[in-house]
């Protein structure tokens, strides 16, 4: 019988299972920061046991620490004692890889573990954090999970799952210039909405898939639990291998060629049964932005702001009405004409070296609007700043009237000093549009990074593709 | 993890879909090392006025009138209903140890993300659907009846109404067994540890590479 890739990736873990179905999932590679592990690490000891297996762990401290100034270290001490917490747990029980605060390899969690090679494909991957569904770009299997989970996992290196039902996500066509892996996955909540995954392991196919690069299949997948689905993936062809040849984590010699033939079983057998397939036709997608205070709520940048009216569901419609009173929106305004205050390239979403190209071709020879208060540029690892720099995109960005910072989550969610203020208006190209979720009272926009860069420059939304 | 068998609990309604676990627990709560001590600031930027921090006094912040929760008839409430798509977003379990903290035993809505779901159910939380119907009645007799409160029995899966109808909910046969007896998953587990180790001896012969 056909397999899908999700069937292939769960068998292939199932160490046993309970009658309902529930399984012990076996877990290759448990990520771990700082936000989310404290509790799971205090819980182990608590009850006296130790991690079953450290080599599966690799660290790093993204979520608190600062974006500049990083000769002050960490000035707020509530933080400062989380990122302690994690520096003297790590030390404590040991881990494959640990990028601490100021390390040249440190960054966003999801950034490091693929382009240290510690990705790879066919893995299970957890991580108390839901934006695991990244690493399904490499074909792996990777959950967001609880701290109790975090905890199950170091002391059992398994995860209690039930085996969710299939969806495939095919997107066959080609994008137009300036629409990016972010305006496809934006455009396919906008379709799916917010729940439209919910209880589904999400494959990504078909020819824009396929044509993306591996930065661009991680944005995809980042997002898949904004689109409800716990797991996002992509099959493996020679992208995802061309990839991780040479990755520092990744196998070298005959080893490499072993695990290059298994590899390449990672795709869904022709006939495979889905659950349920959702269609798009890449051509058709816009550059999109996000409207109101929650992914789903999404347009094209040729649109305008919708009317709670246009919503049939009473709750919908309630929901909307409050999201446009939250964002400062009145009904009908073309997202064109959108001003912002603030705007954010950075993220697990979109903070990876092709993310940082995209935006810094927008900026090239142009400078930001008066009217725009700051741009923040947070690369999403030490690796990529210095490959940045090493393409002179810094210079770019500082030319541009951008900031060029430190890497880590940063305003993606505001733990650190980076944030919005009440009433500001952001084009952030993170993944979450909340109410608060930048900072109290702050307003998110979600866009491309090359959005972000065209929204700076022209100080409102504005369509990338007439300035390319 | 406490266990959960019957609760005869208030009902507070929170009438919004897609309540995510921002929300629930905002960010800047996150930074405590703790498992407890959220629930003076479940729901912090509906529930209050001005801007919450870690470590100040909670109970000399101005309270939000027009939040649901601050009303006096839903004091003491153990029971969350809500609408769709309730806990998504963040992975953050500080969001079910929030609820709890408050003071919730149950929650009742149509539809739960897949994270917050989980992690519910390792903290004594327990989350019920319902089809939309039967949610939409509930939310027409809460805001009609003061002082409603619903009966929940774990073992039964079972809600009965104050006017006797009872309504019946699914859940997975392995979480209800956990949760009906408190049981610890991690100690569970381990009783197969000589299983998880031969798998994993298995393994590293098939595909070293995951082992290096």
């Amino acid at each position: 019988m056909p397999k899908t890739l999700y069937d292939k990736l769960w068998e292939n873990h199932v160490v046993r299972s309970e009658a309902d179905g529930t399984a012990l999932l076996y877990i290759d590679r448990h990520l771990v920061h700082e936000v989310t592990s404290p509790q799971a690490f205090e819980g182990l000891k608590l009850a006296g046991r130790k991690p079953w297996r450290v080599s599966s762990i690799v660290a790093t401290a993204d979520h608190n620490t600062p974006t500049d100034h990083w000769e002050r270290g960490i000035e707020d001490p509530v933080s400062r004692q989380q990122v302690e917490t994690l520096d003297a747990n790590i030390r404590e029980v040991g881990a494959l890889a640990f990028f601490p605060f100021k390390d040249a390899r440190q960054g966003i969690v999801h950034v490091i573990g693929p382009e240290n090679g510690a990705t790879l494909p066919g893995m299970t991957v957890v991580c108390g954090d839901s934006h695991t569904s990244t690493h399904g770009a490499f074909a792996c299997l990777a959950h967001g999970i609880g701290t109790s989970e975090v905890e199950h996992v170091l002391a059992t290196q398994c995860l209690l799952q039930k085996k969710m039902k299939a969806m495939l996500v095919r997107i066959d066509g080609k994008v137009g210039a300036g629409v990016t892996a972010k305006d496809i996955v934006l455009a396919l909540i906008g379709k799916i909405g917010t729940a439209g995954g919910t209880g589904y392991a999400i494959e990504f196919g078909g020819a824009a898939i396929r044509a993306l690069s591996m930065e661009g299949r991680m944005t995809v997948c980042n997002m898949a639990i904004e689109a409800g689905a716990r797991v996002g993936f992509v099959a493996v062809d020679d992208t995802t291998i061309s990839y991780l040849r040479g990755r520092p984590f990744a196998p070298a010699g005959e080893v490499w060629d072993r695990a290059v033939t298994h590899w390449r079983t990672l795709v869904s057998d022709p006939g495979a049964h889905f659950d349920a397939v959702v269609e798009l036709d890449a051509a058709q997608i816009q550059p999109q932005v996000t409207w109101g205070t929650s992914p789903e709520m999404v347009a094209g940048i040729g649109d305008a702001v919708p009317a709670p009216e246009d919503f049939a569901d009473p709750v919908k419609r309630e929901g909307v009405a409050r999201a446009l009173q939250y964002m400062g929106l009145t009904p009908r305004t073309p997202l064109a004409e959108i001003k912002v205050d603030k705007v954010f390239i950075g993220s697990c979403t979109n903070s990876r070296i092709e993310d940082l190209r995209e935006a810094a071709a927008v900026a090239k020879g142009r400078r930001k609007a008066d009217n725009v208060m700051q741009v923040l540029v947070v690369p999403g690892s030490g690796l990529v700043k210095r490959q940045a720099e090493a393409e002179g995109l810094d210079k770019v960005f500082v030319a541009a009237g951008f900031e060029w910072r430190e890497p880590g989550c940063s305003m993606c969610l505001a733990m650190n000093a980076d944030r919005l203020e009440p009433g500001e208006r952001c084009a952030s190209t993170s993944n979450r549009n909340f109410e608060g979720r930048q900072g109290n009272g702050g307003r998110t926009h979600l866009v491309s990074p090359a959005m972000a860069a065209a929204a700076a420059i022209a100080g409102h939304f504005a369509d990338v593709r007439e300035i390319i | 993890m406490r266990a959960f068998t019957q609760l005869d609990g208030l009902v507070a309604p929170l009438d919004r879909a897609n309540v995510d676990t921002d929300a629930i627990i905002p960010k800047q709560f996150l930074k405590s090392i703790k498992r407890s001590g959220f629930g003076p600031n479940a729901f912090d930027e509906w529930r209050y006025l001005d801007r919450g921090e870690p470590g100040i006094d909670n109970s000399k912040r101005p309270l939000n009138p027009e939040f649901v929760l601050n009303q006096p008839r839903y004091q003491g409430a153990a029971v969350l209903l809500t609408r769709d798509n309730f806990g998504c977003g963040s992975s953050r379990e500080h969001a079910p140890w929030a609820l709890e903290d408050y003071g919730f035993r149950a929650i009742v809505g149509t539809s739960f993300a897949d994270i917050f779901f989980n992690n519910s159910f390792k903290n004594g939380l327990l989350p019920i659907r319902l089809p939309a119907a039967e949610v939409d009645e509930l939310f027409a007799q809460v805001a009609a009846t003061p002082g409603y409160r619903l009966r929940i029995d774990l073992a039964a899966q079972t809600v009965t109404r104050p006017d006797g109808k009872v309504l019946s909910f699914d859940v997975d046969a392995f979480r209800k067994e956990c949760l009906l007896h408190g049981w610890d998953d991690i100690g569970l587990t381990l009783r197969h540890a000589d299983t998880i180790r031969e798998f994993e001896a298995r393994r590293r012969i098939e595909q070293p590479w995951l082992f290096s």
